[in-house]
């Protein structure tokens, strides 16, 4: 703890999350948790269902409102901005389910995504300039989705959906990058192109990522956050955490 | 590869149809004023003042998924707006002479008001009101827009909502006599700006200037549909969250399209006015709202020209059936909205799209098939004529399952 404590100075961490607690109607999901994100870390939080994860995220991106607590993004404080001011702050962030247009092409997803004219005027006013295209088919590249790219996205695979939404993180380039269970789903070989994708695009960001997936998790972590009841349970990297006696009874126990 | 992409075939993408906006313009323009007299005419001008409302409703529910049920709402403010100006141009004082007070619109009078409501005075003049036809319903519509969108109001909530605001103001109208003219609203107007709009010379003009107006928002609705705004609406239809978290402020392109909407069946209403010659609350009201819906359903809620078919084919319905059992007609009515809900979610567009356009491009194609020499491709010469035929004809029913135009 004394080690956390020294590094709220927050100089190297990308985002700093300190005492952060939200209730529902007094029960409560995250209990005075703190977390701290380095840049270009991959951060994988696990713990078992009803852990409080999602929540987690869901609190980081705005989507539910903190009880109490602060929440850092580069120095800026999140729980007072909107979601999509949180977005353009440089914070992406994938849903559990794939959350895509499934009427909309691969190619309109990713330009939907791509971070320009995001207000009624320049919507209206949007050109798909070689600009445009060209970084849509860079992402599609990375997500592997080249060849689908005109392709209605509901006909896509679920493992296809997937990556279609990271694809849609991507384009948009943010800092810190929070997916909820990408490889839910996912065959055995895309689990293993997802954690190469995921470790190719580390370079330029920073990651955190729910997964119950632990072959997964050794894949790509740097540290491991383990969640239990709001609370976190343990913290560091996936040896340690693994030995951990706390951690073998509540999750990996069984 | 980058040439592949500007062609994308993406629904949104695929060029536009400009033959079904001409062919509409002539059936508009030339079919209907040959062949129909001026009554008729003006009738079909009046249906049409309903599509206005019923293309502004392909954006904002079609597009949106922002179900109003109070698009009668701005109807009405628009077409009231027009008929103020017309009654105090009616109500000058030599007409209205043997008035307790002359100078006033008669139902005025009747109220026992003495003299002009303060909101009624700046309608003396032209520019204020073509302004306010406009504006008025539009800033009613951003206020709702941003009370509602932004405290994520939406879905069935959002269209009882509309649907109260409906009955409220109809209650308001009616209630507020001396101001408005009561149940029977705004009536005997005769002239815009001195000119008679009762003549058969005014009435085929006014049908000729509302096509072109209904025509200009026919584009500008295609330009909004068809830009990333379009997309994005379908994107917030679909999954409003990912919307939110890929950077976008959705509430405030909902207050948009719903601007839009009324914007449109303001002109509608005002057009209106024009043409039938009064205004009243029975075009404000929850029922007009909801056949305004209606109108939308039948052509297909994604097509704005299946909104104008629409909106023509059940008000002709509507006038031909109420004629022999007006009774019935509001069950008719009933029965063809859940008719085509249940059957053909995209209304007339659909059928069209399903059954007409193959048969179409089956057609064109073996046209182009009998032309070309068949030389360049030795493959196709020795296949039989039946079999391009055929394919091409289940190419176009995969096609068919396009978006509208
Ligand atoms: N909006 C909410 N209202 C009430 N309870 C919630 C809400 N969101 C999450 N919870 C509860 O918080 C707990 C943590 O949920 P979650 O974060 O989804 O867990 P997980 O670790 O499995 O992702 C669960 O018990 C869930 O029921
Ligand atoms: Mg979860």
């Amino acid at each position: 703890m004394s080690q956390l404590n020294q590094k709220t100075s927050d100089k190297d961490f990308v985002l700093s999350v300190e005492g952060l607690t939200v209730s529902f109607d007094g029960f409560k999901a995250v209990d005075d948790l703190s977390l701290y994100v380095e840049e270009q870390e991959i951060r994988v939080i696990i713990g078992p269902n009803g852990a409080g994860k999602t929540t987690v995220l869901d609190l980081i991106c705005g989507r539910t409102k903190a009880t109490e607590g602060s929440i850092k993004f580069k120095k800026k404080e999140l729980t007072r901005l909107k979601e999509h001011q949180i977005v353009h702050a440089g914070v992406g962030r994938k849903f559990q389910t794939p959350s895509i247009y499934e009427d909309l092409s691969v190619f309109e997803n990713l330009e939907i995504s791509y971070p320009r004219g995001r207000n009624v005027w320049g919507a209206l006013t949007f050109k798909r300039d070689q600009q445009v295209q060209d970084k849509i088919l860079e992402i599609a590249e990375m997500v592997f989705l080249t060849d689908k790219l005109h392709d209605q996205a509901d006909l896509l695979s679920h493992g296809q959906k997937q990556w279609l939404e990271i694809g849609m993180l991507l384009i948009q380039d943010p800092e810190l990058l929070m997916l909820d269970e990408p490889v839910a789903g996912m065959s055995v070989a895309e689990r293993k192109q997802t954690a190469e994708l995921l470790q190719s695009i580390t370079k330029q960001r920073s990651v955190l990522v729910i997964e119950h997936d632990m072959q997964f998790v050794e894949d790509i972590a740097d540290r491991v956050t383990v969640l239990h009841q709001g609370k976190v349970l343990s913290e560091g990297s996936m040896q340690r955490v693994k030995n951990d006696p706390k951690v073998i009874e509540v999750y990996l126990g069984h | 590869m980058s040439s592949q992409i500007s062609a994308a075939p993406a629904q949104n993408s695929s060029p536009v149809d400009w033959w079904k906006y001409l062919l509409l313009a002539v059936i508009l323009l030339v079919v209907l004023p040959l062949a129909l007299d001026i009554f008729r005419l003006n009738l079909i001008g009046k249906y049409l003042t309903y599509a206005f409302v019923a293309i502004g409703l392909v954006l904002c529910w079609g597009c949106g998924g922002i179900l109003s049920l109070g698009q009668g709402v701005f109807f009405g403010l628009g077409g009231y707006c027009m008929a103020m100006f017309l009654k105090l141009e009616a109500s000058n004082p030599e007409a209205t002479a043997i008035q307790s007070t002359p100078g006033i619109p008669d139902f005025m009078d009747w109220n026992q008001l003495t003299e002009l409501p303060w909101f009624w005075q700046p309608f003396h003049s032209l520019s204020f009101t073509l302004l306010a036809v406009i504006a008025v319903p539009v800033i009613f519509a951003f206020i709702i827009g941003v009370a509602m969108f932004t405290r994520r109001v939406g879905g069935v909530y959002f269209a009882i909502i509309t649907q109260a605001i409906a009955a409220i103001l109809t209650i308001l109208i009616i209630g507020q006599q001396g101001y408005t003219g009561g149940v029977n609203g705004i009536t005997d107007l005769r002239t815009f700006v001195g000119w008679d709009i009762r003549t058969e010379s005014a009435q085929y003009l006014l049908y000729f200037v509302n096509v072109a107006l209904l025509f200009a928002c026919l584009f500008a609705a295609l330009y909004i549909k068809r830009c990333k705004l379009g997309r994005l609406l379908v994107a917030m239809r679909e999954k409003e969250d990912r919307v939110r978290f890929s950077g976008y402020n959705v509430a405030s392109f909902k207050i948009f399209v719903f601007c839009i909407g009324a914007a449109f069946a303001a002109i509608g209403g005002a057009m209106f006015t024009l043409q039938v010659g009064f205004m009243s609350p029975s075009f404000v009201g929850i029922v007009p709202s909801i056949e305004m819906v209606i109108f939308c359903a039948v052509g297909g809620r994604l097509s704005l020209l299946g909104a104008v078919y629409g909106t023509l084919l059940v008000n002709l319905a509507k006038t031909s059936f109420s004629e022999s059992f007006p009774e019935l007609w509001l069950f008719a009515m009933g029965a063809l909205f859940i008719g085509v809900v249940l059957a053909f979610p995209d209304g007339l567009a659909g059928l069209y799209q399903t059954y007409i356009q193959p048969w179409f491009k089956h057609f064109i194609n073996r046209e182009k098939v009998g032309l070309t020499p068949p030389a360049p491709i030795p493959e196709k010469t020795t296949t039989p004529a039946k079999e391009p035929v055929a394919s091409s004809l289940s190419s176009s029913l995969e096609e068919s399952r396009n978006v509208p135009a």
